[in-house]
This record gives structure tokens, C-alpha cells and sequence, in this order.
């Protein structure tokens, strides 16, 4: 099937279908993600509720259904979107770019150091106010890349040296988090990024979609654009050199616009696990390893994933909405498991 | 289509590893790179391939530095199988094949038919056309190697440069992989172990030693029992036949003392 999927994925026309098709899936997929909840609410409302804000089409409905639809589930549904598929793209992308199939964010330490950059600004009000918190999180990325990429060229830059570099990262820069917010939060401030920190939705309005939005399309964008010279580097950087990619440039960018996803998502959701680490996985079983076809289904993969995980906390526990990283890390957990576990068979 | 290095050098780390090699590429030739483990044959292929800039001194391709060409004008030009190239994703055959193709592929222009037959081409050549479709990790490694030649080729360059390309082979899959690049129509250029294989297949053959080139020339002027000696360190019989070929029967290094005999004995 994969075979099938990547000669589609060749051809104008099928090209054309087969965005059309992911489309489609991702409008029932946010259809879906209004709808469904606390209340339950007719999809034919939601579509009316869609229709009388983008065009006043004026059906009558009623104002706190309306309310609930548009102010509340479908904002969040668009940002759980995004923040998939950015977490998707950046976990296909530095997976292929390491040559590492464990390879994403948050296991890499990316989301801890942009966390602790989110941190810094909104609470030590590091910058004084020239710092947004998304940029705040941008630099603590980096700056978390750069030290667990320095501290895997120390280790060896095997697989394993680069995650024990990650899981390293990650505790120093939770620790520093946790520093920051013990030593200088209110006790209100501090239970409010606690339950940031393990990934959560619920305050998501429309003005956070209108960051989480185009931070994806501009990601998706770079990300495609690389998508032959990210098959180059199926047989290493070297082998990548010998084909023609500039590999300097290709990490440059990529590592950035990886990073760029991770601290948007980060400033706005908190730090959600083994999305970026799972999805990719489960789009090349899909569609194969060819980049122009996987990114694009890692990122609808991811998008779809992360609109029913998000309904899953709202649902599972009556009266009560779990931090969706919970959810993320009960499903992805055991799959990250499965992937070590094949991985020892290959070796 | 030319390929030259001039003086170059380059050190890692602290430690010279190449001293001013000068060395010019025949068109058309299988030169071979013979020399002792760290001797700097790998280094050097990475220099004259373009994919590390040298210390001092240049390589030229075409007449320009190798550096001012640009990545994929040189892989239009050069293509380079290095030593056990491997990955752990599961991609087929062919679509390992197909990468060959990337250094004509712009991000926005699509695949062509004319890619297909070119690939095609490439498998038939290295007689893989059979298993295209098979996953990586379920071929052996003379396929994995005859893959990599494949790919080489659907680069279309005039110039193809291999690094110690039979390693892990059995001796019948070393042989038949050299055979195959020597039927090229192609400039080789190979790092190779096995002083026959290079006495066999190389038109000329350079010694490195230590970073140096110690000898550059045909394979019966380089392969001296005097010279083998010295570099690597073996006692060897050099037999020459009637139609200019050589070939070349290791010694022990001395006969076992009496001592480690008699002790046997008891």
C-alpha cells in the first residue's frame, strides 16, 4: 500500500486528492472536536454557529451554545491542531535529520528548555517586557539544542549517547523550572504553570490560535521545502554531502524550525509528551519513508491526534478535564516502548 | 572531466593526517589507493570528493576548486560510495537507488519517467533489477554494497569514488563487486585492502604511507617486494606474468622460532 501511496504522492492529480482528502479529514476531525463534550451539541448547530461568524449567516441560535461552540471548543480544537502537527513535523524531521527513531522534543529536552525560557520571562520577567513569552521559549529551545547536542558529541553521538544527552537536558532544565517557579511564584502563579507545565488546553482562546496557526503553516512550509534533501540523509550526513545537500544549511534550518514549532506550542499549551515521537512513527507505517509524503501525513496525523485526545479529556472523567499530556503520555508510552522493543530485534 | 589534488593537507584533532598529497586522476583510469590502517586513504577520498575542505593546498575539478563548485554541481559531476553506508529505516531497494537522483531534483520540480528509466537502468546494471522491491534489511551485504554502486551510477557522474567498497565481503562477492565497477565507463577511483584486488583491477595504484604518498604508479612498478615491505611491514613473493600482470603470495614473517616448536612438541 505504501508503494501505492508514494506514486500517488508523485503525480499533480494525486497530489491534488490526496490534499483534498487530508482536508476533508481534518474539517470532521475539528467538526468533531466542537461538537463533542460536556454538552453534547448537534453537529448541525456547530455548523450553523461557523456559518453566522465567518459569513452572518444568522440562524437563531441559542447565545450560550454559540458561546460554547465558538469561544471556547473550537478555538481549542484548532490550537490542539496545530500544536500536533508541529509536534509531528518537529519529531519526523529531527528523527530523519539524527538518524534516531527516538528522537523528538520533548525527549531530546527541547520543550524542558523552552519551558524554562516561557518560565524565566513570565515569571522573573527576564528581557523587562522586550521578550514575549513565545521568544522566551524559542531561546530556552535553543539554548537546551545546543547544550544536549554539545553534551552528545561528548558522549559519543551514538542513538543512545544523544537520548541520555536528552534525559539529562530535560532534568536540569525541569529543575531549573521548578527553581524559578518555587523560589519567585506566587502560590497562585505556582499551581497555575504546574498545570501548565503537563500540557493543558483549557485556557486556549482564539488570539493563541492566531500564533499556533501560522507557526504550523510557515513549519509545514520549511519542513516541505526540505523534504529531498531530508532523503538524502537516509544513509548519514556524509552520504547526504555526496548527493549534493548542503548540510550545514539543511540543519541550520531545520533544527531552527523545529525548535520555532516546539517554543510556540510550549508558550501556549505547556510541554506535551511523545506526540513527536510516536506520530511520525505511525505515518511511515502508513505512507512509507518518502519526506514529501510523510510530513504532510505525520503532520494530519498529528493534527487528527491531538483534536481526540484533547475530547478524551474532556469526556473521561465526568465533571473534570484531565492536562492533555496525560492522555498523550498513556497512549504514547507504551507505543515508545513497542519502538524500543523492535528496534533491539533489527539490531 | 578532470580530477586533481595539489599539496593538500589535513589534520584532525591536533594530528596531521595527510601531508601534501599532489595527485592527478586520469580520465578514464581505475586508480587505486592502497596503505596501511591510518595511513590516510579515507581522508583523502573525503578530500577529493569535496565533502571536507582540505587545511592547505587544493583540489580542483574541471579545473576549478573543488570548494567554488557548489554541493550539487559536484554531484553532478563525482559521485562517492563510502564505506558500509547503512540505515535502520525501512526503505526499499530501489527507492535507496533513487536518491542517486537528488542532485538533479530542484524542491519544486517532480519526479519524471526519465528518472524511472535512468533508476531501472542503474538496477539492471548492478543486477538488482529482481529484488527492487525488497527492504533494505532484509538484503545481504553484497547486495547492500551493489545497491550503493546502483545509486552511484543513477547520479550520472563521470567519476566515481569508493571507499574500501568490499569490506565485510566474502571473496567472491569482493570480486564480482570490483568486476562490476571495472565494466563502468567511468573514472574510479577506490581505496582498496587487498594488494591483488588492486594489482588486479587498477590501471594505477598510489601507496600511502603515513599521511604521505610514497608512490604513484602502474601496479607492477608500485607493488615491489622492497616497497611492501616498508609500508606494510610484510615479507612477500611478487610473481610477474608474461601479459604485465602481477600478483602477490604473503609470507611469514620468519620461520616460528625452535623454542615455541619444541614447546609444542612436548
Amino acid at each position: 500500500m505504501s508503494r501505492v501511496l508514494t506514486q500517488a504522492g508523485r503525480t499533480g492529480t494525486g497530489r491534488v486528492g490526496a490534499a483534498l482528502a487530508a482536508l476533508v479529514i481534518l474539517f470532521a476531525a475539528l467538526w468533531m472536536g466542537a461538537a463533542i463534550g460536556e454538552t453534547a451539541i448537534p453537529f448541525k448547530t456547530v455548523a450553523q454557529t461557523v456559518a453566522n461568524r465567518l459569513w452572518n449567516a444568522g440562524y437563531p441560535l441559542a447565545p450560550i451554545d454559540e458561546g460554547i461552540i465558538w469561544s471556547y471548543r473550537l478555538s481549542r480544537a484548532v490550537v490542539a491542531a496545530s500544536c500536533g502537527a508541529a509536534l509531528a513535523l518537529s519529531g519526523a524531521v529531527l528523527q530523519s535529520l539524527l538518524r534516531n527513531p527516538l528522537a523528538d522534543p520533548y525527549i531530546l529536552g527541547i520543550s524542558a528548555g523552552a519551558s524554562t525560557g516561557a518560565v524565566s520571562v513570565a515569571i522573573l520577567g527576564v528581557g523587562a517586557g522586550m521578550l514575549t513569552l513565545p521568544l522566551g521559549a524559542f531561546i530556552g529551545a535553543l539554548v537546551a539544542f545546543v547544550l544536549v547536542s554539545l553534551l552528545a558529541v561528548k558522549a559519543g553521538r551514538g542513538t543512545a549517547a544523544i537520548i541520555l544527552a536528552g534525559v539529562a537536558g530535560s532534568q536540569l532544565f525541569n529543575a531549573l523550572t521548578s527553581f524559578i517557579v518555587t523560589k519567585a511564584a506566587t502560590a497562585e502563579q505556582a499551581r497555575g504553570i504546574m498545570f501548565w507545565l503537563l500540557g493543558n488546553l483549557s485556557g486556549v482562546r482564539w488570539p493563541d490560535a492566531w500564533l499556533a496557526v501560522p507557526a504550523t503553516l510557515l513549519g509545514l512550509v520549511v519542513c516541505l521545502w526540505h523534504a529531498r534533501p531530508l532523503d538524502a540523509f537516509t544513509f548519514g550526513s556524509e552520504s547526504a554531502a555526496s548527493l549534493g545537500i548542503s548540510v550545514r544549511r539543511t540543519y541550520f534550518a531545520l533544527v531552527g524550525v523545529s525548535a520555532m514549532m516546539t517554543a510556540v506550542m510550549v508558550s501556549i499549551v505547556g510541554s506535551i509528551g511523545f506526540v513527536g515521537l510516536v506520530i511520525p512513527h505511525a505515518a511511515r507505517m502508513l505512507v512509507g519513508v518518502r519526506h514529501g509524503v510523510l510530513l504532510p501525513a505525520a503532520a494530519l496525523i498529528g493534527a487528527v491526534f491531538m483534536i481526540l485526545a484533547d475530547i478524551l479529556s474532556r469526556v473521561l472523567i465526568p465533571g473534570q478535564v484531565l492536562p492533555i499530556g496525560v492522555i498523550t503520555a498513556l497512549v504514547g508510552a507504551p507505543a515508545f516502548a513497542l519502538i524500543l522493543g523492535q528496534r533491539r530485534d533489527r539490531a | 572531466m578532470t580530477l586533481s589534488a595539489s599539496r593538500v593537507s589535513w589534520s584532525a584533532g591536533g594530528v596531521d593526517i595527510l601531508k601534501e598529497v599532489s595527485l592527478t586522476v586520469e580520465t578514464g583510469e581505475f586508480l587505486g589507493i592502497i596503505g596501511p590502517n591510518g595511513s590516510g586513504k579515507t581522508s583523502l577520498m573525503s578530500l577529493i570528493s569535496g565533502i571536507r575542505k582540505p587545511k592547505r593546498g587544493e583540489v580542483l575539478l574541471d579545473g576549478f576548486p573543488i570548494g567554488t563548485l557548489g554541493r550539487r554541481t559536484v554531484a553532478q559531476r563525482l559521485a562517492l560510495v563510502e564505506q558500509q553506508a547503512e540505515t535502520g529505516e525501512r526503505i526499499t531497494a530501489r527507492q535507496a537507488v533513487e536518491l542517486g537522483r537528488t542532485p538533479y531534483l530542484g524542491t519544486l520540480s517532480p519526479w519524471s519517467p526519465e528518472d524511472d528509466e535512468i533508476v531501472e537502468a542503474a538496477l539492471e546494471n548492478v543486477d538488482m533489477a529482481h529484488l527492487a522491491d525488497r527492504l533494505w534489511h532484509t538484503l545481504s551485504g553484497g547486495e547492500r554494497q551493489r545497491l550503493h554502486i546502483a545509486r552511484a551510477l543513477a547520479q550520472q557522474s563521470k567519476i566515481l569514488l569508493l571507499d574500501e567498497p568490499t569490506n565485510h565481503l566474502d571473496i567472491g562477492h569482493q570480486i564480482s563487486l570490483l568486476d562490476l565497477v571495472r565494466r563502468q565507463d567511468l573514472t574510479v577511483v577506490a581505496a582498496l585492502h587487498d594488494l591483488n584486488h588492486a594489482a588486479m583491477f587498477c590501471d594505477r595504484i598510489a601507496v600511502m604511507q603515513a599521511g604521505r604518498l610514497v608512490a604513484l604508479g602502474r601496479p607492477r612498478e608500485v607493488l615491489t617486494v622492497e616497497r611492501i615491505r616498508t609500508v606494510f611491514g610484510i615479507e612477500v613473493e611478487v610473481e610477474h606474468d608474461f601479459d604485465g600482470s602481477c600478483s602477490i603470495r604473503y609470507r611469514a614473517r620468519r620461520p616460528r622460532p625452535l623454542a615455541a616448536i619444541a614447546a609444542a612438541g612436548v
